[in-house]
């Protein structure tokens, strides 16, 4: 299992558009994707409602997990995802 | 027994008084199939009362405790709101209902066992119906309800997809977007995948694992602390409202486009799918439990002329089907089983509005001009393209103030300088070559843009707000800035700064309009030249209206903003109850800095114009002609009413009274003035 550890950039947090990116990203891989935020509430990565009700707003540190056959590429991509700030700068 | 009549407060968003049957639609009523809701309620009494009278039929109650089951006698007394509801649904409600499902064989369901669950619900489904008790289904059972709920799936799916196409094409990228975006959650797998689980595992019919499972999302959507997020809750509902009308044959949920009597329709809220199918031939009003004054809801009933009142809270849960309303949208109350003399009033009040509508037609294809001939300009306030509609049909002159918060508000993330582009050459295009005023973002204060996230302040009002915003983070503007340029192309555009109190925010925000035009035309992009497009400014600070002959050197125009210019002059906040009395743009020295801007501008060369709340008040429309505002501008409704109050002004005899009015003490001087001058005239 592939952990890592982010800081949510961008302005608006996960709101529709940014889960819906990440939902479309997380979904071209095999792997279970979890994210947790810092109260320990869990969504699953394919999940744009769970992603949503997170309650992530800017700055709010997240833990990306991955697991399985393709995880170490699934956590590269979205990693560098959300430091892109889901492309808004 | 009468019913008891009781009035609930909400917010008018939309004038006009109806009087008219409820018709209680979508996610009220799922809530109301939570047990707790009906039964604790106090106002359900009275209700309940109400729609006893009005039904003539058997009583079945839904969901109510067990001894509410004996059919009539359980209206007289202690029933539960929901099973009242029932009994209404037989008084002839004009569309079946969610609850008028219940009606059907008049099954004494109220025996029926999963009353302490959630399965209120339980009877109205066409399987459940046929007695199954919830735990007891067969397989057979339970793969015909998955197949129920995988038919309204697609139904619902194809429907929107739909919808959200129609809705490209009539109300633009933005509401198409909410559109395509709930079929997105559709195919969540934290939403549909729940609802087969729950079938599976417990038997339950699809109705309820729908309803479970929406109930269970939008109420996560609710418990966040972002308004944002709370209305998405919104839209799972309307999703689940939609997917609950294709699970019965016999239209289980009330489809709006399906109504064909006049209604009141009451809703925990409307969602922007419910509201672009409003058909005002037969929706007469609409009362909604939540909602805000600037949703988009609220702006939509306006300019299409539906009375509403919003945010009317948790008694809204009291009304139902079938109970006889009074909707208020002028005073923003909600009157419930009114008795008959409150009736007899209202229809007085119906009969007189009327009649001054049809007095005030009169003056629609009129000029606006004063007694002695002299013209003024009555442009209209609007916030969307919907609005500039309204306000062409109503004859404005133009668009004195075009609040482009809207835009950014309804949307998720900044509306890109394509967007905003479309957004503001539809207003210009609209408008047809008649001025259009567009105001830059003037957001902060009570206006909170969620994906900017701007920081919680003590005193929003004297904080970072509107222009402060903008010249801190000059993308912003800047982006907005060429957005607008690019329309120009299109119509007769003009920009406006708010919230200037001074000559350095002005040159600032200048520089950034000459940044915006140099950029483009080194892109060789067509805009309007510089001597067709006016720049001017809002004066709604004390100290701009102090220094306006210092800026009236520099500026287009000014477009004097009285209800912050009030606010400020006074130090007053007219939301604070405490203290909204001492709120009056009556006031001689609020009189003075209009006089003194109004001067300033017309030394120079320049227009002054108004777009506050006084401009729309007949009663202030002799001292601003005394004044010499050349520019009106208010809500597209009260065009019509200064003109007739125009038609009979002389405008030497408003100049005298207004250097009368500016030497008076007091705010209620001035009034009691106004008042005489007013009475004298007619």
């Amino acid at each position: 299992m592939a952990t890592t550890t982010l800081t949510i950039q961008n302005e608006q947090g996960f709101h529709v558009r940014p889960a819906q990116l990440f939902v479309e990203k997380a979904g071209q891989y095999e792997a279970t994707i979890r994210v947790t935020n810092a109260s320990g509430d869990q969504a699953d990565g394919k999940s744009m409602l769970e992603l949503m009700t997170l309650g992530l707003a800017k700055g709010a540190q997240i833990t990306l997990e991955a697991e399985g056959a393709d995880a170490d590429e699934a956590l590269s991509e979205l990693t560098q995802l959300i430091e892109s700030g889901f492309g808004e700068g | 027994m009468p019913a008891a009549e009781y009035r609930i407060r909400g917010i008018g968003v939309s004038p006009g008084i109806r009087i008219g049957r409820a018709l209680v639609y979508g996610a009220l009523a799922e809530r109301e199939a939570e047990p707790s809701l009906g039964a604790t309620s106090p106002g359900a009494g009275a209700g309940a009362g109400g729609a006893v009278s009005t039904g003539g039929g058997p009583s079945v109650a839904i969901g109510s405790a067990p001894a509410a089951g004996s059919g009539a006698s359980a209206t007289g007394g202690g029933a539960s709101a929901t099973g009242n509801r029932a009994a209404a649904t037989d008084g002839g409600v004009p569309v079946a209902g969610d609850r008028a499902a219940a009606t059907d064989g008049g099954a004494p369901s109220a025996g029926s066992g999963p009353v302490a669950t959630d399965g209120g619900a339980a009877p109205d489904s066409p399987a459940a119906g046929a007695g199954t008790a919830p735990g007891a289904a067969s397989d057979a059972s339970r793969e015909s309800e998955l197949a129920l709920l995988q038919q309204a799936r697609s139904r619902s799916e194809a429907e929107l997809l739909a919808l959200a196409e129609r809705t490209r094409a009539t109300l633009g990228e933005e509401q198409a977007g909410i559109l395509s975006g709930q079929a997105k959650f559709l195919a969540d797998p934290a939403f549909y995948p729940p609802m087969e689980k729950k079938i599976r595992e417990e038997g339950i019919s699809a109705r309820e694992a729908v309803q479970a499972i929406v109930t269970h999302t939008a109420g996560r959507f609710e418990a966040l602390n972002n308004p944002y997020m709370q209305e998405r809750a919104a839209d799972i509902r309307d999703l689940g409202q939609r997917l609950l009308s294709h699970l019965s044959e016999d239209g289980g949920g009330v489809r709006l486009t399906d109504i064909r009597e006049e209604v009141i329709l009451v809703a925990h809220d409307l969602a922007p799918s419910d509201t672009v199918q409003l058909d005002k031939r037969y929706i007469l009003a609409f009362v909604t439990r939540a909602g805000g004054k600037t949703s988009h809801t609220s702006l939509l009933a306006r300019s299409l002329g539906i009375a509403a009142v919003v945010g009317a809270g948790e008694a809204v849960g009291d009304i139902a089907d079938g109970d006889q309303l009074i909707v208020d949208g002028d005073e923003g109350v909600i009157i419930v089983q009114p008795d008959a003399a409150t009736l007899a009033a209202y229809r007085q009040r119906q009969a007189a509005a009327e009649h001054e509508a049809r007095e005030l037609e009169a003056y629609l294809g009129q000029p606006a001009v004063s007694r002695d001939g002299v013209a003024v300009e009555l442009a209209a306030n609007i916030g969307t393209v919907q609005e500039a509609e309204a306000a062409a049909e109503l004859q404005a002159e133009g668009i004195g103030l075009y609040r482009t918060e809207f835009l950014f508000m309804e949307a998720k993330q900044l509306p890109s300088e394509e967007e905003q582009t479309t957004a503001y050459r539809a207003v210009a295009e609209r408008m047809a070559g008649k001025p259009v005023i567009i105001r830059t973002l003037d957001i902060g204060g009570d206006k909170a843009l969620p994906y900017l996230q701007l920081p919680r302040e003590d005193n929003p009002f004297l904080g970072y707000r509107a222009i402060r915003i903008g010249l801190d983070r000059q993308e912003l503007l800047l982006t907005q800035l060429r957005a607008i340029l690019r329309a120009s192309a299109y119509g007769q555009l003009k920009i406006m700064f708010p919230m200037i109190s001074g000559l350095s925010e002005w040159r600032q925000a200048r520089a950034l309009y000459e940044q915006a035009r140099t950029e483009l035309e080194s892109e060789g992009v067509a805009i309007a030249a510089p001597g067709e497009l006016e720049v001017g400014i809002m004066i709604e600070i004390p100290s701009a209206a102090l220094q306006a002959d210092r800026l009236a050197r520099e500026v287009d125009f000014f477009s004097i903003g009285t209800n912050d210019l009030v606010q400020y002059t006074l130090a007053v906040d007219r939301m604070n109850e405490h203290v909204a009395y001492l709120y009056d743009y009556f006031h001689p020295a609020v009189l003075q800095l209009i006089r003194r801007v109004i001067e300033a501008a017309h030394r120079e060369g320049k227009w002054a114009g108004m777009c506050g709340g006084m401009a729309g008040d007949p009663l202030a429309a002799p001292l601003l002609l005394g004044l010499g505002l050349d520019e009106w501008s208010m809500d597209a409704g009260a065009i019509v009413r200064i003109k007739r109050a125009l038609s009979s002004l002389d405008s030497g005899a408003c100049r005298q009274l207004a250097d009368e009015l500016l030497a008076l003490d007091t705010p209620e001087e001035v009034r009691a003035a106004l008042l005489r001058h007013q009475a004298e005239a007619q």
